[in-house]
């Protein structure tokens, strides 16, 4: 078959216009949710309570809510997620049978769809833990949820650290704790802290395993026992159980799209310029 | 404290936080399986496949058949792969291939931000938008063209970003290779860099079918969630996951059993698909390094 100046074109064409559409689709979505959501939009709308199960007023105790979950999950699955991943990066051989079957357990893990979480959730924390429907359930649901981000990312910074620290360390007689504290960690940090920012995002974004842990409660939470609803959740129940109810599930979205957008960007920002770094003391160590 | 004190102490710590992660897939498989286990057990499993219709709540003849439910789910994501695949790969052909370099990293922060917007947000947008889009070509609007639709826009940049680092990370030898046999643009695209980069970009694909066929949010607001089999792509469907979504709330007894039971389905599916394609990077890694 002969493919020549035309089969140039016709491929170049084709391979355009799915770019195009790709990009085409995330202006789409976010002019239609600008459009649809910026008329509603105002500063009592975020600090105001709910009103109407959400046709009126603003998402002031949702954002609380949001953030409250944000916490517990981050504060339970950052230490664990860390942890494991050095014990993964730094003590255990590579190629050992438990390196492996730890690997293989947190790639499954990362394929669990999100409504099983929910699931999973439901049974453990809230009646199994006694925790209800309460922030603290989503919070924990949502930490075994984001466990695998954690760790692939925080394994990714310390691989991408140089090898020659780690004998040069020995060299020096410091021990396997002083090396990891004060060497490695500190140098593989920018690396975490990206890995968080990304687990940060995908948490904001989840609603199938908070709709069963964590509750649809829209009042101001009192504690992290409270039922309370995230961002997410309150966009899903006024666009489906709400009528009437889609332009402040709008309003919502196009905050919750910004909060998103602004983590990603800078992640995306810190970690071009951390390997942008890391790259540099690398050549410059070797010349 | 001494420093090999210390160490072990460090050793240990880690190790509980490795196990901790290590245990929690198992935690969650064995805990479904525990609240799935009554319809397990009574062998109610097999209404799945044998009873016809869908009405867990009823009293007097509740039926479970889970066919039209399964179906919908691989309709969803059939439908939704082949628009996403080509798309996916053929803008990562342009992007690197095509494209003028500023407009290449363009496309690639887009799709980024693509792959970060949220799935309750696809979902909003499809119910609010293009719903009403359908509706207006062939009613009702909520439909499996929708869901494909929407999931096929969700997993565009799983198959895309995974195609362009597969495309990138290939030896440019080849190429140079393809320059020197006087292989022209498209030939070099097509026979020789796609199929070099083939396992990078299939395992692009496999990881969003895996997110496909377990996406609930963006399907459920769309999909039109009646329990029935679609005659066409304006068919109303209901995949596992919506029905999972939609009936957790009220489901007691047998059917929140089989609801327990249809989640133990999709890890099964979803791990297959995930276990299959580190399977596929073991057995691809000697020959690259050879």
């Amino acid at each position: 078959m002969k493919i020549g100046r035309t089969g140039d074109t016709l491929l170049g064409a084709f391979c355009a216009v799915a770019a195009l559409t790709g990009v085409g689709a995330l202006i789409w979505i976010i002019t239609d949710l600008i459009q649809l959501g910026l008329p509603h939009l105002s500063p009592g709308f975020l600090t105001g309570e709910v009103t109407e199960s959400g046709r009126g007023g603003g998402i002031g105790p949702i954002l609380v809510s949001t953030v409250l979950i944000l916490i517990s999950c981050l504060t339970f699955a950052v230490p664990i997620g860390v942890g494991c991943a050095l014990w993964f990066a730094e003590i255990i051989p590579e190629k050992s049978h438990v390196g492996k079957l730890l690997s293989a357990s947190i790639d499954l893990l990362a394929s669990v769809p999100s409504i099983v979480f929910g699931l999973f959730g439901m049974v453990f924390f809230c009646q199994i833990l006694g925790l209800g429907f309460s922030i603290l359930a989503g919070g924990l649901t949502l930490a075994c949820m984001i466990l695998p981000i954690v760790i692939r990312t925080t394994i990714a910074a310390m691989q991408a650290i140089p090898e020659d620290l780690r004998p040069a360390a020995a060299a020096l007689g410091l021990s396997r704790s002083t090396t990891l504290g004060k060497i490695l960690l500190p140098r593989a940090l920018p690396g975490v802290i990206v890995g968080i920012t990304i687990s940060v995002a995908r948490a904001l974004s989840e609603t199938a395993a908070l709709i069963f842990t964590s509750g649809y409660a829209t009042r101001w939470p009192e504690s992290l026992g409270d039922s309370g609803r995230s961002v997410s959740v309150h966009i899903y129940d006024l666009a489906m159980n709400i009528p009437n109810g889609a332009a402040r599930a709008s309003a919502s979205a196009l905050v919750l799209l910004i909060l998103i957008l602004v983590i990603n960007l800078a992640a995306s920002f810190f970690s071009d310029r951390w390997f942008a770094r890391q790259s540099a003391t690398h050549s410059a160590i070797h010349g | 404290m001494s420093p090999s004190l210390r160490d072990r102490i460090l050793r240990l710590s880690l190790g509980t936080t490795a196990l901790l992660s290590g245990s929690v897939i198992l935690a969650v498989v064995v805990f479904l399986f525990r609240e799935a286990w009554p319809a397990l057990a009574s062998g109610k499993l097999s209404h799945f496949f044998t009873d016809l219709k869908w009405q867990p709540g009823s009293e007097r003849d509740p039926q479970f058949g889970l066919t039209p439910m399964i179906l919908a789910s691989f309709l969803v994501t059939v439908l939704a792969t082949i628009i996403a695949i080509p798309v996916g790969v053929g803008g990562a052909i342009f992007q690197q291939f095509y494209a003028p370099a500023f407009l290449g990293k363009f496309h690639d922060r887009l799709l980024e931000l693509l792959a970060g917007v949220p799935s309750v947000i696809f979902g909003f947008w499809g119910l609010t938008v293009l719903v009403p889009v359908i509706n207006r070509w062939h009613p009702p609007g909520q439909s499996l063209l929708a869901a494909g639709l929407v999931l096929a826009l969700m997993i565009l940049p799983t198959v895309g970003l995974t195609a362009r680092s597969a495309i990138r990370s290939l030896d440019p030898g080849l190429l140079k290779g393809a320059a020197a046999l006087g292989i022209g643009r498209p030939a070099t695209i097509l026979r020789v860099i796609v199929p070099a980069a083939r396992q990078g970009i299939g395992a692009g694909c496999l990881l969003a079918i895996a997110r496909a066929v377990g996406e609930t949010l963006a399907v459920v607001m769309v999909c039109g969630n009646i329990a029935q089999i679609p005659h066409s792509l304006f068919d109303p469907v209901r995949p596992i996951t919506s029905t999972i979504a939609l009936e957790m709330g009220y489901a007691s007894s047998d059917h929140r059993a089989l609801l327990y039971a249809a989640g133990l389905i999709l890890v099964i599916l979803s791990g297959t698909l995930v276990g299959w394609q580190s399977y596929r990077k073991e057995s691809f890694k000697p020959r690259q390094a050879g």
